[in-house]
């Protein structure tokens, strides 16, 4: 796993979380910089998804493998799930989905690189 | 199961009466508004749920099968609940109102018993240690589900 992508993914992800937790306490709907906060992420999620796949595809193999297709199916889906979550609700609890959503980002990116690191190497 | 006997003259507010509170005061949906944010959190633990589930039965289902199969009765559990809450309508809201009484007695049940007896679950399942492995979500989430029920409860209807 590309340490830096996983780094670059759970740093914005919780950016964005503080932004829309400001948001949410401002009491208003996430607006166009949310989703383009989303956006943003879901880009750096492909790009560590793929990153994974080649390096997997080129021999190396991840220590749980259906736990690991499990977390970075999930994971692509998720900003694209607050995003249609948080259109749904135009109000400050569309904020609280999107903040709800960027807090478990980062736990399901540190989850997926347990799963591609063999315990204790 | 039945209905809570509803109240009389009370007039169910918006937990946020701002000038930018689009939602019509009045009638109280179970799927807008806080409901929204709690079917986004059930969506997710019906996704958490129900992959370790798929990946624990596939994978190594003979090693701890009563565990095994408890996680896909809690990701049964977690699906049905996200679409009753998710409805919103009287039939939504009674599913709801029985998942998220089972998944509460569920936590509790499984999270006593995995401390006593841990030997009856040789791996952990979304329930086990009261729902540590998943920061205690699935502890707070039926009892969030359970007040917004309440909260939301026909008044006037």
């Amino acid at each position: 796993m590309n340490e830096f992508l996983v780094a670059l993914t759970i740093v914005l992800s919780l950016v964005l979380a503080v932004w829309s937790l400001v948001t949410t306490i401002r009491n208003r709907p996430p607006d166009r910089s949310h989703l383009a906060g989303l956006a943003v992420v879901e880009l750096a999620v492909l790009a560590l998804a793929v990153t994974a796949l080649v390096s997997w595809a080129g021999g190396a193999q991840p220590a749980e493998a259906g736990t690991f297709a499990g977390y970075l199916l999930t994971l692509v889906c998720l900003p694209p799930l607050a995003g249609v979550l948080g259109r749904m609700e135009p109000t400050r609890w569309g904020s609280v989905i999107v903040t709800v959503v960027c807090l478990v980002i980062p736990v399901v990116v540190l989850r997926l690189q347990q799963t591609w690191q063999v315990p204790g190497v | 199961m039945s209905e809570p006997t509803p109240r009389s003259g009370t007039r169910p507010t918006p937990p946020d009466g701002g000038p930018e509170a689009a939602e019509p005061t009045g009638t109280r949906r179970i799927n807008s508004g806080p409901g929204r944010a709690l079917v986004a959190v059930y969506i997710l633990f019906a996704i958490a749920a129900s992959c370790r589930a798929a990946v624990q039965i596939i994978t190594k289902f003979d090693e701890a099968p009563v565990a095994y199969l408890l996680s896909a009765l809690a990701a049964a559990i977690y699906i049905v609940a996200t679409v009753g809450l998710a409805r919103g309508d009287a039939v939504g809201r009674r599913t709801a109102l029985v998942c998220c009484s089972v998944e509460f007695a569920g936590v509790l049940a499984v999270g006593a018993l995995s401390l006593v007896d841990p030997a009856l679950f040789p791996d952990d399942t979304v329930w086990s240690d009261f729902g540590g492995g998943y920061g205690y979500v699935p502890l707070v989430l039926p009892v969030l589900g359970l007040l917004w029920l309440r909260h939301t409860r026909p008044g006037r209807t």
